[in-house]
């Protein structure tokens, strides 16, 4: 087959894997000419899960500049409410208004901007970019699996996310504008296409977007938990995973049954704007008018919103959680610290996150009764959530640490999560958040705990897994001036924010002009916009050094540069459809063997010497 | 796909030991395909279980409710006032269609062709019975009851009451609460309840002596309130809950739709079985069986279905 290397290295492993490893006869039959046979089944329709884990990561990382420059964009309204924004208007056309020279920001875009900016980072990027990239790339990888246990649906499942992608991007386009109402989607404003600029054919769009984007999901998902579950190699035990994959695993349950009832949610949406149904509507005037929608409920919309919404941002954060835990352990040269409490804590977090999502809905008129059940459950889920940060900090905690790019991403994304996760203990308590719901204290918690985080555990996983991916590594020193540039400037932009926040401040605010109270942050708005701009130039630092060492990074010398246990670096350099040249290795211990016995680490397929027994 | 099927042909030859868990083999013993089937399944389930709960908040919020009995008493051939009938004929053919669809999977375990082809073919004959059944339904609900996703003639009153005739006057048909009434439509025939009787009635839109006619043309009735503080005032019939119709039209859709794909892809997969596809597999007629997982679950939905709109 053409992708055995043509100038084999015979190495330890593969004397290992020779010996240990079974012969699954893969290589007995022709696949070159289904994978790999011309420029379109490779690059563009592959059903090689390590081409699809680069087409969801850079379409990932498409829009993720897209969304940040949209952050921009209203972060300068939001700083600079005075400045003339006429220099926009070759971009933005028609949503520059110009008077008297001196060019403003439509309301109705500032709006649109923020909407589609949760929408497409939450969605496209920390979705797709993040738990489909990984996903993709480590489970076949780490598993010791040939492909993924469906390759063709695989391929599926990138191409819904591509179309999705294609009629969101369509949608910015449109003369009345992109949906503005929220990415929560709340009727009435989604459901009444009357209802604002952005509410007809904004909203289809969006709709019809978001449901590809569901098939996309449940299509990579299928494939996860049946490759986890069916494809592990010989020895390959569940307490051997590493916790990548556990997190992945879990992810994907999480993916599988939360986004179906969002699909059912949205269903009921299309027929209330479609064919008059009053499902999420009742009695409603607009402009002037009684509507004949009655006896529907927008509550109800809510519950099947966060019935997937709350399970939604640990769907975002697992992925994350499960790449930090293994870069981590490889970077400071120790076992991870628990591995089966990590485990246990994923798999609570998973369970806990199906019950606590009316805590999104403490204002929205649920019964305070109710609000209690949500409360003691969204505060228990702090515990599994503080066993994870300090398995993490005792991993760390001795360790011989190396700080590379990914391990200072992992080490930052540890900060991120705490000082996220405890405003979330405030957010939580129904009381409390009287004061602070749909404020900028909410936003400064979010962001820092699942989005920013999560670009943390992203990046970590980018520079850690670039080798893996494109043979070469980044580079260093970029890497490093990114990290710097973006732990400083996030925590520049989000802190401030819990200030705004117990103050009162709004979210979603176009202006604040009449609001006397908070004139006094005018300042303050001014500094977290020039901190999203540095932060943004960071990030195209990120950017640059990707493409870049693409063709031009240091080559890989090594199958294993970072010295790790797990199967992955066992494969070759430039790793063929099928990922091991001959025999499948077999797995003799867990994935955590780092400094036992006086060895800097044992890879998962050297077998136990004699004497030893395996660590758990 | 071929390739991973392959794949674990080979991780179950080649290991006999260690448990269900240990790697290189399905710890449930069931192929890739099968296992995501049952994933996709449970993730159906789950969009089925957003549909019932919206249901039952829209259906409790409500202050009155369709009775079955009453709104589902219509079966083909002119037979009137036989509550279900109808729908257990349906349900009946559904339900025996699993029947022959597990004899199907049988067959292909035996890897006989022809078994799977006749066996399979009745569950086809099952399936679109089914959906026949479904068009005739929802053509007499919306062409003769006029029931739609925005209007539901369906009511059920909730005073004890007596009719006025047409011209005003106090009839002796008397009414109890939570009884139900169908509005009809001016002009419209409705089975037995019009069929006699010549005489011309007013039905232009406005107040008559006896019934109101609103603007989409339905008639509604004139009673006199019998008890509790309103006795003694004239009331007029009511729409029934417009949520009923919504939920009705739009859930029995969605699963008629599974029927549909269903018997779609139980048609492809029997004229591949009938070429001999499968039984050069040699893996037991595998696309039988997780076929036969889909309709078998497109089944069980149809009982809470059933449950929820013709029982409860």
């Amino acid at each position: 087959m053409a992708s055995v290397a043509t100038k084999p290295i015979v190495e330890q492993d593969d004397l290992i894997i020779e010996e240990y490893g079974y012969d699954d006869h893969f290589h007995d039959h022709h696949h070159g000419d289904k994978y790999q046979s011309n420029f379109l089944t490779t690059y563009v329709f592959s059903q090689d899960h390590k081409i699809i884990a680069k087409q969801f990561l850079i379409t990932g990382m498409f829009w993720a500049v897209v969304g940040g420059l949209m952050s921009l964009v209203f972060r300068l309204q939001l700083g600079f409410p005075e400045e003339n924004m006429a220099w926009l208007k070759p971009v933005l056309g028609k949503w520059i208004n110009i008077n008297d020279g001196i060019g403003t920001l439509s309301p109705e875009f500032y709006y649109a901007l923020v909407t589609m900016h949760g929408t497409i980072i939450v969605f496209f990027v920390l979705t797709a970019g993040l738990s489909g990239t990984f996903s993709n790339l480590l489970i076949p990888l780490q598993v010791g699996a040939r492909d993924m246990a469906s390759p063709f649906l695989n391929m599926l499942s990138y191409w819904f996310f591509f179309l999705a992608g294609v009629i969101m991007f369509l949608s910015l386009f449109l003369s009345t504008g992109p949906f503005s109402g929220g990415w929560t989607a709340y009727p009435p404003l989604s459901a009444l296409p009357q209802a604002s600029s952005g509410s007809g054919a904004g909203m289809t769009l969006w709709l019809l977007s978001l449901v590809f984007f569901v098939v996309s999901v449940l299509l990579g998902g299928i494939n996860y938990i049946t490759t986890v579950l069916n494809l592990r190699t010989k020895g390959m035990t569940m307490w051997r995973l590493p916790l990548t994959i556990w997190a992945f695993f879990v992810t994907a349950v999480l993916g599988l049954l939360s986004f179906p009832v969002l699909v059912s949610g949205f269903l009921m949406l299309m027929l209330d704007r479609g064919l008059g149904t009053s499902f999420f509507l009742s009695e409603i005037y607009i402009g002037g008018q009684a509507l004949d929608h009655v006896g529907g409920s927008p509550i109800l919309y809510q519950h099947l919103f966060w019935f997937l919404g709350h399970p939604e941002v640990y769907i975002i954060i697992l992925p994350a959680m499960g790449l930090v835990s293994e870069v981590l352990s490889v970077h400071s040269r120790k076992p991870i610290f628990g591995y089966k409490a990590m485990v246990y804590s994923i798999l609570a977090i998973g369970f806990l996150s199906f019950i606590v999502w009316a805590h999104h809905m403490f204002m929205s008129g649920v019964n305070p009764f109710i609000s209690n059940f949500f409360v003691i459950f969204t505060l228990i889920i702090a515990v599994p959530s503080a066993v994870k940060v300090f398995n993490w900090i005792a991993t760390l905690y001795g360790g011989n640490v190396r700080f590379t790019s990914a391990s200072l991403f992992a080490i930052g994304f540890v900060s991120l999560f705490i000082s996220g996760g405890l405003t979330g203990i405030f957010l939580g308590n129904s009381a409390i958040d009287i004061q602070l719901h749909d404020t900028y204290f909410v936003v400064a918690h979010f962001h820092i705990v699942m989005g920013v985080a999560a670009f943390f555990g992203m990046f970590a996983g980018v520079y850690q897994w670039f080798p893996k991916m494109y043979g070469r590594f980044m580079n260093e020193t970029l890497g490093k001036i990114h990290f710097w540039g973006t732990i400083i400037g996030s925590y520049a932009i989000f802190w401030p924010m819990h200030y705004l926040g117990m103050a009162g401040v709004p979210r979603r605010y176009y202006s604040f002009d009449s609001f006397d109270a908070f004139k006094h942050f005018a300042e303050m708005n001014q500094f977290i916009t020039v901190a999203a701009i540095l932060t943004f130039a960071f990030q195209i630092l990120f950017v640059i050094n990707f493409f870049y060492s693409i063709w031009k990074g240091k080559k890989m010398t090594t199958k294993n540069p970072w010295g790790a246990t797990t199967l992955e670096w066992t494969t070759p350099i430039e790793t063929g459809h099928g990922n091991w040249p001959g025999k499948i290795p077999a797995v003799q211990r867990w994935a955590y063997d780092y400094g036992k016995d006086g060895k800097d680490f044992i890879a998962q397929i050297e077998p136990l010497a004699e004497g030893e027994s395996e660590t758990h | 796909m071929a390739t991973t099927e392959t794949v674990l042909e080979h991780h179950d030859v080649h290991d006999h030991s260690g448990d269900a868990w240990s790697g290189g083999k399905s710890p449930f013993k069931a192929s890739y395909g099968k296992l995501m089937m049952w994933y996709f399944l449970l993730s159906d389930a789950f969009t089925f279980a957003g549909f019932l709960i919206a249901y039952g908040a829209l259906r409790f919020s409500s202050p009155t409710w369709p009775v079955p009995d009453f709104v589902f008493s219509t079966a083909p051939f002119g037979i009137h006032h036989a509550p279900l009938i109808f729908v257990t004929i349906m349900s009946f053919l559904l339900i025996i269609s699993s029947v022959t669809m597990v004899r199907a999977v049988q067959e292909g375990h035996r890897e006989n062709k022809n078994g799977v082809v006749f066996w399979m073919l009745l569950t086809v004959l099952g399936g679109l019975g089914f959906l026949s059944c479904q068009a005739w339904e929802w053509t007499n609900l919306i062409g003769t009851e006029h029931m739609s996703v925005t209007t539901n003639p369906f009511g059920s009153h909730t005073e004890d009451g007596v009719y006025l005739n047409e011209d005003g006057t106090e009839s002796e048909e008397t009414f109890k609460a939570g009884s139900s009434f169908l509005l009809h439509k001016a002009g419209a025939h409705h089975g037995d309840d019009h069929a006699e009787g010549g005489h011309e009635h007013d039905y232009t839109p406005g107040d008559h002596p006896g019934y109101v006619v609103d603007e989409k043309g339905f008639i509604h009735r004139k009673f006199i309130v019998l008890e509790g503080k309103d006795a003694g005032m004239v009331k007029t019939e009511s729409f029934g809950p417009a949520a009923f119709g919504a939920l009705f039209f739009f859930i029995t859709g969605f699963h008629g739709f599974h029927v549909f794909s269903g018997v779609v892809f139980l048609l492809i997969i029997l004229i591949n079985a009938g070429s001999g596809l499968y039984m050069a597999r040699k893996n037991g007629h595998e696309m039988v069986e997780k076929i036969g997982l889909y309709w078998h679950f497109v089944d069980l939905v149809w009982v809470f279905v059933f449950l929820v709109f013709y029982l409860l």
